[in-house]
């Protein structure tokens, strides 16, 4: 083989771009003594990582998620009940409260997941519309299920009064919280560029293109879909279980389908199926709320807007005009 | 000696209009099998049947001493049924690499093999297979079944409307591989290309088989009648 100098693609280098963003602007805003940016910049990262995670199902295997509001807020009301539980030092379902994050990302894994698989068994045996459907009754299940819950605030939400910690930083501070957000986020974003790389990714889009064609080669699409919606809805808990911390507060609304729908929202934007592309759609729309929510209650008007432009002019979302698939793109 | 693929009397419908009205086909170990008759005669449709993409019934069918029927499509697949479709369906948006990649199991069959045989592979490695040429795409397509290891290769309509250099390239490839005694059924318009090739021919017409021999056999009247030469 001859020797290659590296030359990083346009696409590994917006990539790169739209990652560093968040934690520029949060290191600006530390430095300036501007606390509330450095929030903005942990929401980005926030949301950004739960798109993340529904861009494995629906930019890998093209499974349009109705649902994902469910493993969002499922992370949401594990922090939440964790975190109260903790106060009042009692335990939750014979489980020992600790108000640390890695315990509290465990159980919302764990508790995620196994909704995902109940929800996937069933829901990935359809297609098209009857999945959608499916999937956005297994979240409204859950929706209110929270709602009829009075134990744990019902329809008015859940606060938590202090954060779960990680392991001795100070969490309630912006900057440290910020760093545990972004660190949360450079995992899942790792995690889909492994899994995108791998022979399980390319089954996963092999599945997505054509599921028939894939069986008739002998692998069978139904488990790669299930083993994909299961960690999508996984990473989504995790940024659910932040979320709730970021806030002090978890709702029902982060379980209602208005989320997932902002979740799909987010994807699109930013170009679906692509590493850095929820994440763009997230800083995009965080920053837009910002901007535009200062000018106007309307503002979501304007992301109608953009969004319509993006579909219509972009295509393939934010990423495609920062960096047009070409052959191979990051 | 029992054969590696029979099929005896097979039926097979789409939705309520019958396609095939008896087809019986058998393939012994190390055979190379033409399965010929004109368009719409149920080449496709018996070959879709014995992958379990279609629904169909038959007195025996049978693969590698197994029943076919009612199994699952991913489960005949793994039994060593390599399916190489019509109309060379590569998975478009994954490089050559991972196309070749994503359904392989173990056996003889490697990724250096298959880029030994089609080297124009191996230059195309990375590559989104859909930015391909046909014939490229047609030899992604037969590497890809290849790397499952298959006890038969079933190849639908491997040459059509490819350029004769490239047709050329793949009969070369499908002479090799029954030079390393693989089993294969090959499915072709082309007579002049596909029956020297072959060690038995069976012609369909109507949906049914109506004559099985060696292809030397196969005279002038029967080309005529059956298969439009």
């Amino acid at each position: 083989m001859p020797e290659r100098s590296f030359v990083p693609s346009r696409g590994l280098v917006a990539s790169l771009a739209v990652i560093a963003l968040p934690l520029a602007l949060a290191l600006w805003a530390s430095f300036a003594g501007e606390t509330f940016y450095v929030t903005l910049a942990t929401r980005i990262a926030i949301l950004g990582l739960a798109a993340t995670g529904l861009n494995l199902a629906l930019g890998l295997g093209g499974l349009v998620s109705l649902g994902h509001a469910a493993f969002f807020g499922i992370g949401g009301y594990v922090a939440g009940i964790v975190a109260s539980h903790a106060m009042e030092g009692t335990s939750v379902l014979g489980l020992p409260a600790i108000s640390e994050m890695a315990y509290v990302w465990l159980l919302a894994a764990v508790a995620a997941g196994l909704f995902a698989l109940v929800m996937g068994a069933i829901s990935l045996r359809t297609s098209g519309v009857a999945f959608i459907m499916i999937t956005l009754a297994f979240a409204q299940m859950i929706f209110y299920l929270a709602i009829a819950w009075p134990g744990y605030g019902g329809e008015d939400g859940l606060p938590i009064t202090l954060r779960n910690g990680f392991f001795g930083l100070r969490t309630m501070r912006p900057m440290p919280f910020f760093l545990i957000s972004f660190g949360a986020l450079l995992f899942g974003l790792a995690l889909f560029a492994v899994l995108k790389a791998s022979r399980f990714g390319a089954a996963l889009q092999a599945a997505r293109q054509n599921g028939v064609r894939l069986a008739s080669l002998g692998v069978e699409p139904f488990r790669i879909r299930l083993v994909a919606f299961v960690l999508s809805g996984m990473i989504t808990a995790l940024a659910g279980a932040l979320y709730a911390d970021l806030n002090r507060f978890v709702s029902p609304s982060m379980l209602s389908w208005h989320m997932s729908g902002e979740l799909i929202v987010l994807v699109v934007l930013g170009g679906v199926g692509r590493l850095a592309g929820p994440l763009a759609g997230a800083t995009l729309y965080v920053l837009l709320e910002h901007v535009l929510g200062g000018l106007t209650e309307r503002w979501q008007f304007f992301l109608g807007l953009a969004l319509l432009a993006v579909v219509l002019l972009g295509r393939g979302g934010l990423m495609s005009l920062l960096a047009p698939k070409g052959v191979r793109h990051g | 000696m029992t054969p590696l693929l029979e099929i005896s009397d097979l039926t097979a419908f789409y939705g309520a209009s019958q396609a095939l009205f008896g087809v019986d086909l058998a393939v012994n170990e190390g055979e190379v099998v033409a399965l010929a008759g004109r368009n719409g005669m149920g080449k496709t449709t018996t070959i879709r049947a014995v992958c379990g993409l279609a629904t169909a019934r038959a007195r025996a069918l049978r693969f590698a001493g197994r029943d076919l029927s009612g199994v699952a499509p991913h489960k005949i697949a793994r039994l060593g049924l390599g399916l190489v479709p019509e109309g060379r369906r590569c998975f478009r948006s994954l490089s050559v690499r991972e196309n070749l990649l994503v359904a392989a199991r173990k056996g003889p069959w490697t990724l250096a093999r298959v880029e030994a045989l089609f080297p124009r592979l191996a230059e195309r490695r990375d590559q989104s297979a859909g930015l391909l040429s046909g014939g490229e795409q047609q030899m992604v397509a037969i590497g890809r079944a290849l790397m499952t290891n298959p006890r038969l290769l079933v190849l639908d309509e491997a040459t059509e409307g490819l350029a004769p250099l490239i047709r050329h390239e793949i009969w070369s490839a499908i002479r090799a591989l029954k030079g390393e005694s693989l089993s294969i059924i090959v499915v072709d318009k082309t007579l002049s290309e596909l029956l020297p090739v072959a060690d038995r021919c069976t012609v369909l017409a109507n949906g049914r088989t109506v004559w099985t021999g060696r292809p030397a056999d196969l005279d002038r009247d029967m080309q005529v009648r059956y298969l439009g030469v």
